[in-house]
């Protein structure tokens, strides 16, 4: 079932094109991985599914992009609620400067989910567990985020994400800047939260997209080439374009 | 970018690969040879170089470990690796039948002969053919060709089944020569495994054009 759906979906910094006619949809609870040379879009069209180019005063979307049937470009939509719907995780992470626990606390307290401390605390708790860092922070809840690891801070920024109760997570490279044992910690972590959430991910390590992913979309100077099963693209892609970036012919 | 690390190394695996599937053609040729011609030096030959063809074996898979460790190929490089990966024993199975060949020619070639080795040579020329025809159509990457192959492999069948029912017949009649029929019969059985073992290079090639598996499907 269809999670997301895009059609005819064009986008324009100013005059220049980013994107042409993209349209696919995405499954509910599965994780797509986006992938591509740098500058194709993918990044513009990740950040599309959540209205975050909105903060770009040049940027110009045509085209339509539906979450569980409703067009989310329409002038109505409240986009602060979208945003805490499709949840985003980004590249660096960017904890708030404050304790471990106000980071996940932020977002629930300013969108009023909590009922009283106690559900605060479970929530921030939960939210900690499913992003698989709760074992290591519990002692130190009060204490800076920013003295985590870089693999900590980003799975707190996931726990920051999760805590509002989001339906989608976008990604975009969550794992790039951090070591090998920090990428498979987050890359577990996306394999174990598809069972609750839709996953849109964008990277561009090509064995991050074949481990984690259902599904993979190509993007090529702002088109989208080919979405696949992942196991399909990663062994018999159906357009030599794609065969030709996965196997490293460019970049 | 035109020139990939990989390219080099996919190349030289293909290298590799063609070099065992010539020296395993030559075994069977040789231990052929060495029965019809009743050259025991050349059946002892053919064992010796048995060990070469190992070694072929070996440095194949370590290299095609290797490639997947370190160049993680995808698509059709990696479709290509794990053909190579699975023709390699293939071929290594193919030369120890010819070994077995050899065998039973020095055993053979110290008896009378039994009877002209006729419609052995023929099966063993035809699975000879369907291994170098086999191994140009993985060069060539050609599916078709390969599909051709694998139904000449009936022939092979065929063939056997006349020399079984012939040499049965030899035995019944004259039970003095059961021996040399049984060895002749493994002899004929190992011909008729190696037009198997063709057949399986020739689903792989299809594999590695096409990223269809064929294997145990009645179509193909």
């Amino acid at each position: 079932m269809s999670k997301i759906s895009v059609s005819d979906l064009n986008f324009f910094y100013g005059k220049a094109q980013a994107l042409h006619d993209i349209s696919i949809d995405i499954l509910e609870r599965e994780v797509i991985a986006f992938i591509g040379p740098s500058g194709c879009g993918k990044s513009t069209f990740l950040r599309t599914l959540n209205r975050m180019n909105d903060t770009i005063p040049i940027a110009r979307v045509e085209g339509l992009v539906t979450i569980d049937g409703k067009n989310i470009y329409e002038p109505n939509t409240d986009v602060v609620s979208l945003r805490r719907k499709v949840g985003m995780v980004f590249q660096k992470s960017n904890p708030f400067p404050k304790s471990i626990f106000e980071n996940v606390a932020y977002g629930i307290r300013i969108n009023g989910i909590h009922k009283n401390k106690a559900d605060l605390n479970e929530r921030v708790e939960r939210a900690l567990h499913d992003s698989a860092l709760l074992e290591e922070v519990k002692d130190r809840m009060n204490t800076s985020a920013f003295g985590l690891s870089g693999g900590q801070q980003q799975r707190l920024c996931i726990a920051r994400a999760l805590a509002v109760q989001p339906e989608v997570i976008l990604m975009d490279e969550p794992a790039s800047a951090l070591d090998p044992s920090a990428t498979q910690k987050i890359e577990e972590l996306v394999v174990e939260l598809k069972k609750q959430y839709t996953i849109v991910i964008v990277t561009h390590n090509m064995q991050q997209a074949a481990r984690v992913s259902d599904r993979t979309a190509f993007f090529m100077l702002g088109k989208l080439v080919e979405v696949n099963p992942t196991q399909k693209m990663f062994t018999n892609p159906d357009e030599k374009l794609t065969e030709d970036y996965i196997t490293g012919r460019f970049g | 970018m035109d020139h990939r690390i990989i390219d080099q190394q996919l190349d030289l695996l293909r290298d590799k690969l063609l070099l065992l599937g010539g020296t395993t053609e030559a075994a069977l040729q040789r231990a052929m040879r060495s029965l019809t011609e009743r050259d025991s030096k050349l059946a002892k030959q053919v064992l010796d170089d048995d060990k070469i063809i190992d070694q072929m074996e070996l440095d194949i898979d370590r290299f095609s470990v290797e490639i997947l460790a370190l160049q993680q190929p995808a698509a059709h490089d990696l479709r290509f690796v794990i053909s190579v990966a699975k023709i390699t024993p293939i071929l290594e199975r193919i030369a120890d039948h010819a070994g077995s060949i050899a065998k039973a020619a020095l055993i053979l070639n110290d008896e009378p002969q039994l009877k002209k080795y006729v419609d052995l040579s023929m099966m063993a020329e035809n699975a000879a053919e369907m291994l170098r025809t086999a191994l140009d159509a993985f060069t060539a990457e050609d599916a078709t060709a390969s599909r051709r192959i694998i139904e000449q492999d009936k022939v092979i069948d065929k063939c056997y089944k006349r020399v079984f029912d012939e040499l049965i017949t030899i035995m019944i009649e004259n039970p003095s020569t059961t021996a040399s029929a049984a060895h002749l019969l493994f002899v004929a059985k190992h011909i008729e495994r190696i037009g198997d073992y063709v057949k399986d290079i020739c689903e792989l090639n299809v594999y590695l054009r096409e990223a269809a598996f064929i294997k145990h499907s009645k179509g193909k």
